[in-house]
């Protein structure tokens, strides 16, 4: 278990516990009150903690190396998965994953950013930094999703969209503006759901959905704290600061209507609870999935696109 | 007080008064360091007479050089919800907001404008660089959807020509979402079968370039235009490397296919007048030519009679 700064008296009960388990173990006292007690503790400690994260907090949440990923999600709620690979034009991105599986009985095409969880995997998945192959894929697979009728889920985990001289030669800003072109494009329902970071263009370039779900700690911004912090704090130290002012949180974005709903997430967030974490998402997604398969295509993008025209006009204040 | 008020008060307003003589009445260009004439350089559109070096011109100086005669009508933009996020820096977007205002005399970063080029009516949408460096936020995105919806209420053609740093970062998540609304506005003048032309000025980089700017039917590009998505600071950061020569340079991004041609200030209305007139005025017009018939005798004016279709070439012995 990886502990963030602000767990740490979390940590300490916790390690403290683990001696006593170790303890019992070598000659049998009864100690079981003792742990109970502190495991008590513990989690009133978790609860207080989580319940009142600054928005500065929840980025470290949101990036926590344990937080289930994109794959994960996979696993768990996706049947028959054949990953699908290529932008037809240049190569391969693992950072982005595409396939088509079967989300409860039903055919969709899944499309998420992948962080990747041990150094190796990682490195595989450019640490969930797409280029512009990734996003080129991603437009292919939407489009042919489009063909199929088949659902989009496109699942948002990433810093943001690569910064290279490769990616920059071979049109990243193409790349993402023909993502999201695609993404308003389709006929089929598409349901984003940010999992973790939702880091600026490289995020939206995939979640410009008809419904889009955030995890109560996922954050999603224009850019990140600490690049914010250095451009208009001209101090990298700023991060913090720049989280409140950015109103990156689940919640902020919820009150400006920019996201449609947010899934809670279990007692100490979804690194705690993994499977739990990413069953409530998966009960979120047949939610909005049921109701949209009854629209007729037309009505779906035309929704979609009416949803982000009126962003930002209404509900503000 | 009276010492400050008598001596140091008017000390200083003498300083910052505006002078009788124009302090600048040279400019040096940025690229061959010779000194030009600033009437001169005005004259000649800011283009060094020296070298060619395209210096940014200012957005109604640009509007002026494209439409007819210099004259155009400008539409008055819907009015947005301002700093949405009450965000606040080192200063407030607030009063960052009125210093934009009151050194550009303009409510936003963005204008939009219907005229003729060549005769042809087209409805442009330009960014003003010097309003918060032209970033997009809800005023600028607004501007981009009401642009759209005259293209195509009128029927004309729509020519945007960004110069942006990229999303306004105080206007948080709002800002990102113009990426979206931007995309949605220029799909629908394109699902209108009328022409959507960009011109990309110095510079256009991040969530401008990665959504409308690089959707254009036809990119144009102002010669050593700056036009990429990630900062070079940034990317400089990440892959520990000095970049490239003319690296995201208007020549450098047609050298890589993201644009079809990058076409010198002076050429600007030509270029933009006949690519109107060819995408819109599809003739056939003027005087037909018709192709010499092979073998065939052409008559006095070079051409031949009728129109006549030529035979294949004969394959090589």
């Amino acid at each position: 278990m990886n502990f963030l700064d602000f767990e740490k008296p979390i940590a300490e009960l916790e390690g403290k516990i683990a001696d006593l388990r170790h303890m019992s173990d070598g000659d049998g006292i009864n100690i079981a009150e003792e742990v109970s007690r502190l495991q008590q503790k513990v989690e009133r400690r978790i609860r207080e903690t989580y319940a009142k994260l600054t928005p500065w907090q929840k980025t470290q949440v949101a990036r926590h190396p344990d937080r289930p990923h994109c794959l994960d999600y996979i696993k768990a709620l996706i049947t028959e998965f054949m990953p699908l690979a290529g932008d037809r034009s240049f190569g391969e991105d693992s950072a982005v994953i595409g396939g088509i599986g079967r989300f409860k009985g039903r055919s969709v095409m899944v499309i998420g950013l992948e962080k990747g969880h041990d150094t190796e995997s990682r490195v595989k998945h450019n640490f969930g930094m797409a280029r512009p192959e990734g996003y080129r894929k991603a437009r292919r697979l939407m489009e042919m999703a489009d063909r199929f009728g088949l659902p989009i889920l496109t699942l948002v985990d990433t810093a943001g969209a690569y910064p290279g001289v490769g990616a920059e030669e071979r049109g990243q800003a193409e790349a993402i503006a023909r993502s999201i072109e695609a993404c308003l494009r389709v006929k089929v329902p598409l349901i984003s759901v940010v999992i973790g970071e939702g880091g600026s263009g490289g995020a939206i370039a995939l979640a410009a959905g008809n419904v889009i779900v955030m995890l109560e700690h996922s954050i999603y911004s224009v850019i990140s704290p600490e690049g914010c912090a250095s451009i208009l704090w001209r101090s990298g130290d700023q991060a913090q600061s720049a989280a409140e002012a950015l109103r990156l949180t689940a919640q902020d974005l919820k009150r400006l209507n920019v996201i449609d709903e947010i899934v809670p997430e279990p007692l100490g967030g979804a690194h705690r609870s993994r499977d739990a974490a990413m069953q409530a998402v998966g009960e979120a997604i047949e939610r909005h999935l049921s109701q949209m398969v009854k629209e007729k295509p037309d009505v779906l993008r035309t929704r979609r696109r009416e949803k982000f025209l009126a962003m930002g006009r209404n509900g503000l204040e | 007080m009276n010492w400050l008020t008598n001596f140091v008060r008017p000390k200083i307003q003498q300083l910052v008064r505006p002078r009788e003589v124009p302090e600048n009445l040279w400019d040096k260009c940025p690229a061959c360091e010779h000194m030009i004439f600033h009437r001169e350089l005005e004259k000649n559109l800011r283009v060094c007479p020296h070298c060619g070096h395209h210096m940014r011109l200012g957005l109604k100086a640009r509007l002026e050089l494209l439409f007819d005669g210099g004259a155009y009508k400008r539409i008055e933009l819907p009015k947005v919800a301002e700093d949405p996020l009450k965000f606040k820096d080192l200063k407030t977007y607030q009063s960052r907001l009125k210093e934009a205002r009151s050194k550009t005399g303009e409510t936003d970063g963005i204008i939009v404008a219907s005229g003729q080029i060549n005769g042809q009516d087209v409805v442009v949408a330009a960014f003003d660089f010097s309003f918060m460096g032209g970033s997009m936020g809800m005023a600028v995105g607004e501007g981009l959807v009401a642009a759209a919806e005259l293209s195509v209420v009128q029927d004309s053609p729509l020519l945007v020509i960004p110069a942006s740093g990229g999303a306004r970062m105080q206007e948080g998540i709002l800002s990102l979402m113009q990426m979206a609304r931007s995309t949605v506005a220029v799909e629908r003048v394109k699902e209108h079968g009328l022409p959507y032309i960009v011109l990309l000025t110095d510079p256009t980089t991040g969530g401008v370039t990665a959504s409308f700017a690089m959707l254009g039917d036809i990119q144009i590009a102002e010669p050593g235009a700056l036009i990429g998505f990630a900062g070079a600071r940034v990317i400089e950061n990440t892959i520990r490397e000095k970049l490239p020569e003319g690296f995201q340079s208007a020549e450098y991004l047609r050298d890589h296919g993201m644009v079809d041609m990058v076409v010198r200030r002076h050429d600007l209305k030509e270029t933009l007048g006949r690519l109107l007139g060819l995408l819109r005025n599809r003739g056939p017009v003027g005087e037909v030519v018709t192709l010499p018939r092979r073998g065939a005798e052409a008559d006095s004016a070079g051409r031949s009679k009728g129109a006549e279709i030529l035979p294949p070439p004969a394959p090589d012995a």
